[in-house]
């Protein structure tokens, strides 16, 4: 195994020669970095052109001055020394900061918007592949065949027309005329009727529920003002708690285990007493307070689930500890909730909290609690885009092979010993149905560093893809070998982590040493 | 970047696998079965080819036939209506004739066979939307074909070379193959699109662009050919045909290529519909085609500042590209269960009752 790994590394670092010195000489033959100042009638043009022609070494072949670059690049190699030299832009700013800064507001972005295109992206794919040939199949497969096939940047712009402009206008009056209301529900109906299994008489249950509840819910909350102060409180927390509990048992345990029932609903409990015992403490939270809260959270979850006791703990500690995280997160968006008032009537915000464009607000200095909401309502939209995106594939490539695993031997075999339908798609074949995915993932958190180049530039996202698109229609060449270096080592190390962690989770293969 | 690349594409089968049941069909259920409904002894019986097996599964699929009917409208809308190549087409505008605005440059489209004057309206300077629209149409699919041909060759040769001669061939073919494929498109692209821009004129601007983007997208496909040949050359019939006396050519051409033709088909198919959204991304953001020239992505970049009071604009090049790469990705998937053997005819009603004990 290290042979391997040190072979792939060795061949790595001769790929990222090769492939760095193609880039820089492309890089130098796309253009004319002395362009703007040619056309400039500034009286001192030959001195900046002279400055300039200096600073990126112009009368150096370009072949040659990759070697420069390169020994630069070099210095990044010895350990705690800090003589990192990848250069600086036309402006004079140092690579290694910019990229710094870069990195930080692209992970921001996209981090969001891949874990959530992967868990909703599988579990439609797995929902789709048990319910082959229905509704919900035929419907989801035209979803994403469409997402598929819409460029993203148009889909930005509709975002930010409608979920932007659009959404603001209405929070400023929030009034739902008796007509959405009523769309939505049959909206809301049909969309429940998909979900439901074949028979019309359910799928009829279905649709009137659907289409019910979310009258009836729109409708109260509008009379009670819900979009203007909104809030969970705790009887929705409790509610909405049990509800967890019993999908989180029903999926990982069974609902016939009593005691990771329980211990799921002790959770909730302990959950509702937290809710009054931190929100004092909550008033002065910083992110690793939150993160803190939520180790200790799991700890309790396994604690309980421990106490309990039984046949198999495991089983109880899983559900317990997953149903304590899921509330405590409620928690945590009912204080986000109730802190919106006081952000949308920020003098900044200036009650158009739904952003088009940037990463913050200039000049916000709120709470923890505001800042938090800040970034959510610029991270909205884009996360939007880039998650339908990317749905896509996730969905048809885990119904494949989900359908796949669900005609294997071993699952006949275990519907023959007589499991319920539970611990056969969630034991035997969901699990396995994830191994081919393992290796997509591991290549798009590779790619999730070198950023959205297209979402960046329409929601004017200081991210890795603007860095590199600016510095590409100036000629600026240091960036964009900034840029590349970082996202090619990625690529290039989640290929390998691809490889050996496939070869992990399917003992068939194995890396050839 | 975001534009979905071709590894994104799910390359093995999405195929509808329907189970044993399918094999005993009922007589009864079908009063008039035809091949297909058959099992697939009774095709090799009757002598199929193939091609004849794959063609007859591609028709039968609705999905893919609307698609191919869609798409052929547009081709020749997109290559009547302004002309292509110095034929004039038979719309009375072009892309580049600066108009009086009529009405604000409103669309006048009303139905499919009432037109009016400008049927997508005018952009701000009053040339016709629609000569625009179709010029760029036109454009995105010359530069979607030009790519899925050449990727397609490419990819096919290099992935050809590795995976049937191992050996040094292959590891510097794949190692090539994995320095082009850590190069960003964007980049290639943008420095390719500026030089042509330089020595040859912006002409040949479209041809080109598509020449250089087909150069780095092949990797995903020759990945994919190299080990559909690692498989295929181990198999019997290739050491029969060797033992014949059969030359490498003639091993690769008649006996391993036939049989790795479904994987290239498809994912040429596949890798076009990307491309396509590549080329609108890149014009969108301007390293792709420039004006004069017209591109979907690029008349939409130019306009989306008027969306509040002039909507078309940004509808109408949208729809075009949303149809084209609908069309193109419902042909590939219908390329894809044509080609998978296991794919029996879809018969949605009976597929229910197949599955039903399956899944009980």
């Amino acid at each position: 195994m290290v042979t391997y790994i040190v072979r792939r590394l060795v061949t790595a670092v001769l790929i990222l020669f090769g492939a760095s010195f193609v880039v820089y000489q492309l890089t130098a033959l796309s253009g004319d970095p002395l362009e703007d100042l040619r056309a400039s009638n500034a009286p001192n043009r030959e001195q900046l052109i002279q400055a300039r022609t200096e600073l990126l070494d112009l009368n150096t072949p370009a072949p040659l001055r990759y070697f420069g670059w390169l020994a630069g690049a070099a210095k990044c190699l010895v350990p705690f020394a800090a003589t990192c030299d990848l250069g600086s832009s036309i402006q004079g700013e140092a690579v290694a900061t910019a990229l710094a800064r870069a990195m930080g507001n692209t992970i921001t972005l996209v981090t969001t918007a891949t874990v959530l295109a992967i868990i909703i992206g599988i579990s439609l794919g797995i929902i789709t592949a048990l319910r082959q040939y229905s509704g919900l199949d035929y419907g989801v497969t035209f979803m994403s065949f469409l997402f598929f096939s819409l460029p993203i940047f148009w889909l930005a712009v509709l975002l930010k027309e409608f979920g932007a402009i659009g959404f603001n206008n209405f929070l400023s009056d929030p009034e739902i005329p008796g007509s959405t209301i009523l769309v939505v529900a049959i909206a809301s109906g049909l969309i429940w009727a998909l979900f439901a299994s074949r028979s019309w008489k359910r799928k009829g249950i279905a649709f009137v529920l659907g289409a019910v509840v979310a009258a009836v819910l729109l409708f109260v909350l509008d009379l009670a003002d819900w979009f203007s102060s909104p809030g969970l409180g705790p009887i929705i927390i409790l509610v909405t708690g049990v509800g967890i509990a019993f999908g989180i048992v029903l999926l990982t345990a069974g609902l016939r285990n009593r005691k990771a029932l329980f211990s799921a609903l002790i959770m909730v409990a302990l959950g509702l007493v937290a809710y009054y015992v931190v929100n004092p403490i909550l008033n002065a939270a910083t992110i690793w307070m939150i993160i803190i809260f939520a180790v200790v959270t799991v700890l309790v979850g396994i604690g309980v689930g421990y106490a309990m006791g039984g046949y198999d703990r495991g089983q109880s500690m899983r559900a317990a500890a997953l149903t304590g995280l899921l509330v405590g997160f409620l928690i945590v968006v009912d204080r986000f909730m109730v802190t919106w008032p006081s952000y949308v009537n920020n003098p900044r915000v200036r009650g158009r909290p739904i952003a088009t464009v940037g990463a913050e607000t200039p000049g916000l200095d709120g709470t923890f609690w505001v800042n938090g909401l800040d970034t959510f309502t610029h991270l909205l939209l884009p996360t939007l885009a880039l998650l339908l995106a990317s749905l896509a594939s996730y969905s048809r490539y885990s119904r494949a092979s989900m359908l796949e695993i669900m005609n294997m031997d071993y699952i006949r075999t275990a519907r023959a010993k007589g499991l319920s339908e539970r611990t056969v798609v969630m034991r035997h074949a969901f699990r396995n149905a994830l191994i081919p995915l393992a290796t997509l993932v591991a290549f798009d958190i590779g790619a999730l560093i070198g950023g959205a180049i297209i979402t960046e530039q329409v929601f004017a996202f200081a991210g890795m893809g603007q860095l590199f698109v600016q510095a590409l229609q100036r000629t600026d060449p240091d960036p964009i070998m900034g840029f590349f270096l970082v996202a090619g080592i990625l690529a290039l190390v989640f290929n390998l982590v691809a490889d050996i962690v496939y070869s992990f989770l399917d003992p068939r293969v194995r890396v050839k040493t | 970047m975001t534009t979905q690349s071709p590894s994104d594409f799910p390359n093995r089968s999405t195929s509808t696998v329907t189970g044993p049941v399918h094999k005993e069909p009922t007589p009864d259920a079908d009063p008039t079965p035809d091949v297909e409904q058959a099992p697939a002894a009774d095709q090799e019986a009757r002598g199929l080819s193939q091609g004849q097996i794959v063609r007859r599964k591609f028709f039968d699929n609705t999905a893919a036939i609307i698609s191919l009917v869609v798409f052929a409208i547009i081709f020749v809308l997109a290559f009547t209506s302004v002309g292509f190549a110095g034929i004039p087409g038979w719309w009375k505008y072009n892309h580049t004739e600066f108009l009086p605005l009529i009405d604000g440059g409103a669309p006048t489209v009303t139905g499919p066979f009432s037109w009016g004057e400008h049927p997508f309206g005018q952009d701000s300077i009053g040339r016709d939307y629609f000569a625009m629209t179709m010029r760029g149409t036109q454009n995105s699919i010359i530069i979607m074909f030009i790519i899925g041909l050449l990727a397609g060759l490419v990819g096919v040769v290099i992935g050809a070379c590795s995976g049937y001669f191992r050996g040094w061939p292959e590891a510097v073919l794949m190692r090539f193959t994995d320095i082009v494929i850590i190069i960003p498109v964007v980049l290639a692209a943008a420095t390719l699109g500026q030089a042509v821009n330089r020595y040859v004129g912006s002409g040949a601007q479209i041809w080109l662009l598509g020449l250089f983007l087909g150069l780095v997208l092949w990797t995903g496909l020759a990945r994919l050919v190299r080990g559909e040949f690692l498989t295929l050359r181990e198999r019997e019939f290739v050491d029969a045909a060797k033992i014949a006396g059969a030359s490498n050519r003639r091993i690769i051409f008649k006996h391993i290529l036939p049989n790795a033709v479904g994987v290239i088909i498809v994912n040429t198919t596949l890798l076009m519909s990307s491309a396509i959204l590549l080329e609108t991304a890149l014009s969108y953001i301007g390293f792709g085609v420039k004006a004069p020239d017209v591109s979907l992505g690029l008349i939409i970049s130019q306009n989306q500042e008027a969306f509040q009071t002039r909507p078309w604009l940004f509808w109408f090049p949208g729809l075009f590209i949303v149809l084209i790469c609908l069309c193109i990705n419902f042909i590939g998937d219908g390329l894809r269960d044509a080609f998978d053997p296991r794919q029996k005819k879809f018969n949605a009603g009976r597929a229910k009752d197949a599955e039903k004990p399956a899944a009980a």
